[in-house]
């Protein structure tokens, strides 16, 4: 029997096929035309246990509902998601509690993540205090543990403070300590550090490293600063508009880029060395909202190689161009 | 957010709250003197608030030294009705106000949270309720039920619970509910009753304490308007000792009787004004723009 069980620790942990959130804008009582505003558009990719994959774009490309589908704050329009084998819209009952400790969240503003009425230990033993898990002695302990384990010592010192009695990097830690009490497997970070100081950064990032290579946990690490992805993750997927345009692993996304929109999005990361000169891909226009977009390369409006083919055929699927490294373009697939 | 202790330095800031506050404690020590006086300083047949009568005097009688404020047409004590009123207009304020800010708290913050149907049923109801002219429809209501001050109390309590207090607190609650932190929550796992009364209703509990203090006011003009009429089962309250003036006809002959209605016109008005300060004074607390800078 042990034979014919699949090899769990081969098996992805997540498992996203075809990932679609439409959002209806523009809805009126007169107005008949409806419009749909296209977050996450046909989104498929696999996280392995332990991996951390990089999700990369600009304001507003999707990063975010991707997020908040995986932990089931948003409900996908279509497509699904299996997070340890479980589909993710049929969970309910008995099977959410379960979901509710296996997936974790980290918010992107610390200030506004944390409420503002309740102590560090109320706010860290919520997920406990909800799922109904141990005495409160035993909470008690998770909780000094866990804030321990993020730099928050001594942790007792900490238990009755509110969150306004905290700096930026401590409330972050608290909250990254609230989504590691559950010793959750897979953890949906959404820019957990862009609203922190420059200073207490690196510290939070370094924190976040070490917390999954000891707990074994996977990560999505949403963040639009390539450096910050570059450090962390072991893959980036790069988001344009709704869709994964190219994903690879992390060094070789940022050194060997091949999408048009990667190429602009690092070459606008700026050089700390002013004599270098390097080439800038000649990006058109600014980035628009996907209404109602037709079915074709979102980019190719911008997109300084494009040709006849990018607007005659449809959306170009994702597909692998060198081991490991896919790309959705017409053209670098037919190269 | 702040703590308690920060919550009191800035109310302290604020003298009309202050100002309020001491009205308001002085009022309940008046009205604590009652028992203590009905029990070892007068006599109960005399100074009995509704039964009371003094034999050794014409009545209405100006104040003496028997009668710091005079006595009313049929003989009884004004400072005793005084007094005996406070204690149960504390009652009644406190206690409309209280189920008026419980339950307008809930059905805001469901109201909000659930939105859909559950808003829009709350909604109309609060602005039918809204529509209803209050003091004619409670003169319907008391002339057909025998109102006395608890359960006058508690159907005012509903009323404006289900009034204005619903959509000013769903106001409230909307800006709290898509706060970040109640996304944590559901992550964490919380149930939406535990995200209403853990997260949202702690969050909007500054304003619904701050109406409550405007809702003894309401409370307290309502009983009195009231009583005035004549329609509520009530033996002694402020109003009724307006009422008892009214209706012997002593009430036209401006200053001549002036012991008979100013006391209690006078403590009603000081009432209301004192809770309505301490509301202006909770207001600079929970609403920063207020606040002197």
């Amino acid at each position: 029997m042990a034979l014919l069980q699949p090899d769990k620790a081969c098996e992805p942990i997540v498992v996203v096929r075809g990932l679609t959130k439409h959002f209806l804008v523009g809805r009126g009582f007169f107005r008949k035309e409806r419009a749909w505003l296209h977050a996450v558009d046909d989104v498929s990719f696999e996280i392995a246990r332990g991996e951390v994959l990089g999700l990369v774009g600009e304001s507003g490309c999707g990063k975010t509902t991707t997020g908040r589908m995986l932990v089931k704050l948003t409900d996908p329009t279509a497509g699904c998601i299996l997070i340890d084998n479980e589909d993710v819209a049929a969970i309910g009952g008995q099977g959410m509690r379960e979901f509710r400790q296996t997936v974790q969240m980290i918010f992107q503003d610390p200030y506004e993540s944390l409420d503002p009425r309740m102590t560090v230990f109320d706010i860290i033993s919520e997920p406990l205090n909800v799922n109904h898990i141990g005495t409160l002695v035993n909470r008690e302990e998770r909780v000094a543990y866990m804030l321990s384990r993020v730099g928050i010592t001594p942790p007792d010192m900490f238990f009755f403070r509110f969150p306004h009695e905290l700096s930026g990097g401590q409330r972050q830690r608290v909250a990254i300590a609230r989504a590691l009490v559950v010793n959750p497997k897979f953890i949906v970070a959404d820019e957990p550090t862009s609203m922190l100081d420059v200073s207490i950064r690196t510290g939070v990032m370094k924190l976040l490293a070490e917390l999954q290579e000891d707990f074994g946990m996977s990560y999505l690490y949403i963040t639009h600063d390539l450096a910050v992805a570059r450090y962390l993750c072991d893959r980036i997927a790069v988001m344009y508009l709704g869709k994964i345009v190219e994903m690879a692993g992390a060094e070789e996304v940022i050194k060997n880029p091949l999408h048009p929109y990667t190429q602009a999005l690092i070459s606008a990361v700026p050089l700390p060395d002013p004599a270098i000169r390097r080439d800038v891909p000649n990006i058109r226009g600014g980035v628009s909202k996907p209404i109602d977009p037709p079915p074709i390369c979102r980019f190719h409006p911008r997109c300084p190689a494009a040709r006849s083919i990018c607007s005659d055929r449809d959306y170009p699927d994702l597909a692998e161009v060198s081991p490991g490294h896919l790309v959705a373009c017409h053209i670098l697939v037919a190269r | 957010m702040r703590s308690l202790a920060q919550h009191w330095a800035i109310f302290r800031e604020s003298r009309i709250g202050i100002a309020g506050l001491v009205v308001i404690v002085c009022f309940g020590v008046f009205g604590m003197m009652w028992p203590l006086m009905f029990r070892n300083v007068w006599d109960p047949n005399v100074y009995h608030p509704v039964v009371g009568f003094d034999p050794t005097m014409m009545h209405p009688a100006a104040p003496c030294r028997g009668h710091l404020l005079g006595t009313d047409p049929i003989g009884r004590d004004i400072l005793a009705q005084l007094m005996f009123s406070t204690g149960r207009e504390f009652l009644l304020g406190v206690l409309s106000a209280m189920i008026s800010v419980v339950v307008g708290t809930f059905i805001g913050a469901m109201a909000a949270y659930y939105g859909g149907f559950t808003d829009a049923f709350f909604m109309r109801l609060a602005d039918i309720v809204m529509l209803f002219p209050f003091v004619p429809l409670l003169v319907v209501v008391g002339s057909l039920v025998r109102l006395d001050m608890f359960s006058f109390a508690i159907i005012l309590g509903f009323l404006e619970a289900f009034g204005g207090i619903t959509i000013i607190l769903k106001a409230q609650a909307l800006q709290v509910k898509v706060r970040p932190y109640i996304d944590a929550a559901k992550v964490a796992g919380g149930d939406d009753l535990h995200i209403i009364r853990s997260h949202i209703i702690p969050n909007v509990l500054p304003l619904s304490f701050l109406y409550m203090m405007f809702n003894v006011t309401a409370a307290i003009l309502s009983e009195a308007t009231l009583s005035f009429f004549g329609v509520l089962n009530i033996d002694m309250s402020w109003g009724m000792m307006i009422h008892t003036a009214e209706t012997a006809g002593y009430l036209f002959d401006y200053g001549r009787y002036w012991w008979l209605w100013l006391p209690s016109g006078l403590a009603i008005t000081l009432f209301c004004a004192a809770f309505y300060m301490v509301g202006r004074g909770l207001d600079e607390v929970v609403n920063p723009r207020l606040r002197k800078r």
